[in-house]
């Protein structure tokens, strides 16, 4: 089934992805990704001494700061911070620096759609210019569903208005590992086929969930192959940063 | 001798309650192995939960439920507005969740919990996607009036699984409400009847909205569970939730389709079996909380 999507894609074509890192002088780190008109600047810094009240000491923490592109922090934004705040732990090795505290920093430059899987890629983006230990990355990516049941993936702000339902999913990045082939595989499935972070809005069956899982899994390893480039060709073209 | 055997025991006691606290994962896991939750429950077990209707008598729909020791109040005070220009026939709900410090240790006075305009923001994505609520029936007249629902969900008790109490609390409180008459007076002002009024049917001003109850298109329930391991741990408590860090809360409306599915980071993976596994507890947990609801509410008729 064919839909017609006001800019010209395809159903499972996505927006062009841009990422730029080590753009922010005085951060520790930095970068800037864009989907389409989709635009958002991550700046990490850290990790300092000490975490807040309330975290664990043994571990590293990590703060996530959500600046709006307009107007005031409310209960959307707060919701992201803490989104974003449990994603960013869960690809991070806390152990290694405890008692210390992480702040990531988003700026969203400019709205269309798909906004939280963008902030996402930025501060994955940001984390790694920084330094700071991963176990792996992470990748975001927005489906969403039509009325007829068909997805759509990484919709603009026009079209997430006219869907039934859409959907944030963050899986893992595909891994390349000396190890064999296999190691990697958890009760027979793929490690990236896991889902770190799932968000959806309005009603759809649990077989449309599932669906949009499987085509969620096939556009990430495409983001996560962009990201890989991405991080390689800059770390190769930009070596003084590692020092 | 039998004070000896007392002591033995009381110190039994203190070990196992010092290992819990030092070894607080340790103790969890030693727990699943043996398929079962230091409160003795299995693991898919959801805590025993209770709703009553009507617990604010100045509120015009309310409910308390109680999931295990959570508790949560929901009260909906109903208001008279202007509605936008955009949506001149349709109502509007607002939703607030608030958490006092009497809730929990971790809320201290003066600083707002950080989950709390979590929960409501939603709250308020789960009652507005799901069309639960008709916004057009709480139109009065086109353009001119039309009801506003403030429902306000108190924490009185944080003990784990705040979404699904809050939640169960809010579709409660709206089975329940009772939207008030209204008339129109003289100035052609539209003004709500007390409830006296309504029933004496003392005022001369004609009614244009008979007291009545809200048609709910569907109801919501949720089920928050915790991954581990290999193991999937229903409804969990709040030194649950502290120790192993993945949850996932799914939303299904009365026709068993997904309303939200959320998971918010934590270090377990979610494979499409265990989302399955989820979705499979979530629906038997529905029709267990169908049941308590359905209950509060012919208990209610009754009185």
């Amino acid at each position: 089934m064919e839909i017609d999507r006001p800019d010209g894609r395809t159903q499972n074509q996505l927006r062009p992805l841009a990422c730029s890192r080590n753009i922010l002088n005085r951060a520790h780190g930095s970068a800037r990704w864009s989907q389409g008109d989709t635009i958002v600047l991550a700046a990490v810094y850290g990790p300092k001494a000490g975490t807040k009240k309330n975290e664990n000491p043994e571990k590293a923490s990590i703060e996530v700061i959500w600046k709006p592109k307009t107007g005031q922090v409310g209960k959307a934004e707060k919701e992201y911070e803490l989104i974003l705040r449990r994603t960013l732990q869960s690809i991070c090795v806390l152990t290694i620096n405890p008692n210390t505290t992480t702040s990531v920093t988003l700026q969203v430059v400019n709205d269309d759609g798909s906004l939280l899987p963008c902030a996402i890629n930025a501060a994955c983006a940001a984390l790694v210019d920084a330094g700071i230990p991963l176990k792996h990355l992470a990748v975001a990516i927005c489906c969403s569903l039509t009325g007829s049941g068909s997805v759509v993936l990484d919709p603009s702000k026009l079209e997430e208005q006219k869907m039934e339902a859409f959907m944030y999913l963050v899986f893992p990045n595909s891994v390349h590992s000396v190890l064999p082939e296999g190691s990697l595989h958890v009760d027979g499935e793929p490690m990236e086929h896991g889902i770190i972070t799932s968000v959806t809005h309005g009603v759809m069956s649990v077989d449309d969930y599932l669906h949009c899982l499987e085509r969620g899994h096939a556009a990430s390893a495409r983001i996560s192959d962009f990201l890989r480039r991405s991080l390689q060709s800059q770390a190769l073209g930009n070596p003084s940063k590692a020092a | 001798m039998g004070s000896s055997g007392a002591s033995g025991n009381l110190e039994g006691e203190m070990e196992v309650d010092a290992f819990r606290r030092l070894f607080p994962l340790r103790f969890h896991e030693r727990h699943l192995l043996e398929s079962i939750r230091p409160d003795a429950r299995p693991l898919e077990r959801a805590r025993e939960s209770t709703v009553a209707l009507g617990a604010v008598a100045s509120a015009d729909g309310s409910a308390m439920a109680k999931i295990g020791h959570t508790t949560m109040l929901a009260a909906i005070k109903m208001e008279v507005m202007t509605p936008s220009s955009e949506s001149p026939d349709e109502g509007c709900v607002a939703i607030d969740f608030h958490m006092p410090p009497i809730c929990s240790p971790f809320v201290r006075p003066g600083r707002p919990a950080e989950v709390a305009p979590v929960i409501a923001k939603q709250l308020s994505d789960a009652i507005t996607s799901s069309g639960m609520i008709n916004l057009k029936e709480l139109s009065l007249t086109t353009g001119k009036a039309a009801w506003m629902a403030y429902l306000d969900v108190y924490c009185l008790d944080a003990d784990g699984a705040l979404f699904d109490a809050a939640l169960l609390s809010a579709v409660a409180a709206f089975s329940h409400l009772q939207i008030p008459a209204v008339s129109i007076n003289e100035d052609g002002r539209v003004v709500t009847m007390s409830r006296e009024d309504g029933d004496g049917k003392l005022a001369n001003d004609p009614v244009i909205k008979e007291r009545r109850k809200l048609t709910l298109n569907c109801i919501l329930f949720s089920l928050t569970c915790i991954l581990h391991k290999k193991y999937i741990l229903a409804d969990p408590t709040a030194e649950e939730e502290s120790v192993m860090e993945t949850h996932v809360t799914v939303v299904l409306d009365s026709s068993s389709r997904l309303v939200s599915l959320y998971k918010p980071g934590g270090p377990v993976l979610a494979y499409a079996s265990a989302v399955q596994d989820c979705i499979a507890l979530t629906r038997h947990r529905v029709k267990e909380l169908q049941k308590i609801l359905n209950e509060a509410i012919s208990d209610m008729e009754v009185d």
